[in-house]
């Protein structure tokens, strides 16, 4: 079998893994991918990524703990997640299409944007309040509940939220926030 | 006699009680700023370390030993704690968080949504049915009752088609005679007539009525009227009595005010001894 034809069937392999849900949580681990792909998943995974870019999707990793400050390390990615995900961003339609309403991705912003301002950590107490502002009082604790049930947020036995696994793989945090400042700054320009 | 290198058992017992109070106050002080999130700078490490110090050559049980280890613990999770804030502050991701907290409340939700949008990429999967769910669906299956069984069972009704006037609905009590809210305002025009130019009226002269159902219900919504705005309760505990203030207009305090939940027991003795005070 020619290079290419090895690397043409390992590619359809690794859109079998990446696409289809096995275990309650989607995505597949990095070991996962070696045993079934080899020692060069990473390769694989870097030549299905440029094909998936014209489908305005790619390949994103979620790390354990922190994510690594420089080219991550083969026993790194074996520990990460890989997924999936949408490429650019989604219209408001196609949110709703998703069984999102504006008010939950609303909330959702707004429980994740004042955790990563916290540090990562702020208490339930103090996101419920904020969302307290934007959302009928009923539907507060339900979104909070939801958001943890989806693993956006965790939550610990002293009632403080953290951002879990979901948001590491589907937020891009740094985006999130220079968004809500320029977001003022344009309010700012409107306004003169 | 020489009392020199001396020590007052008294003495040293006040020193150790008055150490471990210090130690027990660093303790409650850390694990403050670990619980609620505060600025972790403002415990005084070096002063703290110096206290702990201070101190250690008093312990002798393992309690003190202990107390003193538990201590030393908190000030090093502080420690790591101040550690990751500067790390955080060096990072892109370093916001002020009041600055963010207030364009939180600023912006609109479909502009947060919005701007949500372009900074969240969701995972795309695709949902399959495993080897362990098909065998489950199988079971499921195999237990279950021939459809004809299961028919007989529910025991559906045929009926003639017919049609029910307004009035039938609320005769069957499907629908109310009047709007709730409607019912509400009705209410309070008769609380505003009962009271009069006294402002304010006895709780059983108002709910109280010829019938413990109807009691009931005029509990009921007068505990409305009060939720609402419409009225509020003047409560003398002392006389245990309670008297109903109408307001000339509805006021909201939804979120003005601390909501406090008040019980008024209407049970059916009480109703009877209202009733016959009243024919007395």
């Amino acid at each position: 079998m020619t290079k290419k034809a090895q690397y043409q069937r390992k590619l359809k392999r690794a859109a079998h893994l990446l696409f289809y849900k096995r275990h309650r949580r989607p995505g597949v681990k990095g070991w996962e991918l070696r045993k079934r792909l080899g020692s060069d998943y990473p390769k694989v995974l870097g030549l299905l990524d440029a094909y998936l870019e014209r489908l305005d999707l790619q390949i994103k990793t979620a790390f354990e703990g922190e994510k690594p400050s420089e080219k991550p390390t083969l026993d790194q990615m074996d520990r990460g997640r890989f997924f999936v995900t949408i490429r650019g961003g989604m219209t408001p339609k196609e949110t709703k299409m998703s069984g999102w309403r504006i008010d939950d991705v609303a909330g959702l912003a707004i429980a994740m944007a004042f955790i990563i301002a916290k540090k990562g950590k702020a208490s339930r107490d103090d996101v419920e309040d904020l969302l307290r502002d934007k959302l009928p009082g009923w539907r507060v604790d339900i979104n909070l509940d939801r958001y943890i049930r989806a693993g956006y947020l965790s939550q610990d036995e002293n009632r403080q939220l953290y951002l879990d696994w979901r948001t590491r793989a589907e937020v891009d945090e740094k985006a999130l926030v220079d968004l809500l400042l320029a977001a003022e700054s344009n309010k700012k320009e409107e306004a003169k | 006699m020489s009392r020199k290198g001396f020590t007052p058992l008294s003495s040293k017992k006040q020193r150790k009680k008055l150490g471990a109070g210090h130690l027990q106050r660093i303790i409650d002080q850390c694990k403050s700023v670990e619980e609620r999130g505060l600025d972790p700078f403002i415990v005084d490490i070096d002063d703290l370390i110096a206290v702990v110090r201070q101190y250690f050559p008093e312990w002798e049980s393992i309690d003190e030993y202990s107390l003193d280890s538990e201590a030393i613990n908190r000030l090093a999770s502080i420690i790591k704690i101040q550690s990751d804030w500067v790390k955080h502050r060096s990072t892109s991701l370093y916001t002020d968080p009041f600055l963010i907290e207030e364009k939180l409340r600023k912006l609109s939700r479909e502009r947060l949504a919005s701007l949500f949008l372009n900074a969240w990429h969701p995972i795309i999967e695709l949902e399959q049915i495993s080897s362990y769910g098909m065998i489950e669906a199988i079971k499921y299956w195999q237990s279950l009752l021939p459809l004809d069984e299961r028919w007989a069972r529910t025991g559906a009704f045929k009926t003639e088609l017919g049609s029910a006037t307004r009035n039938d609905l609320v005769a069957e009590r499907i629908m109310a005679e009047r709007a709730f809210t409607e019912e509400l305002e009705v209410l309070w025009c008769e609380l505003r007539e009962r009271v009069g130019g006294n402002a304010r009226i006895a709780y059983w002269d108002f709910v109280g009525a010829e019938t413990y159902e109807e009691t009931s219900k005029r509990a009921y919504m007068t505990s409305f009227l009060v939720t609402y705005g419409y009225a509020t309760f003047e409560i003398h505990r002392l006389e245990e009595e309670i008297f109903i203030v109408p307001f000339s207009e509805p006021r909201s305090l939804v979120g003005k005010k601390q909501a406090v939940s008040i019980p008024v027991e209407v049970n059916f003795e009480e109703w009877k001894r209202w009733k016959d005070s009243k024919h007395a």
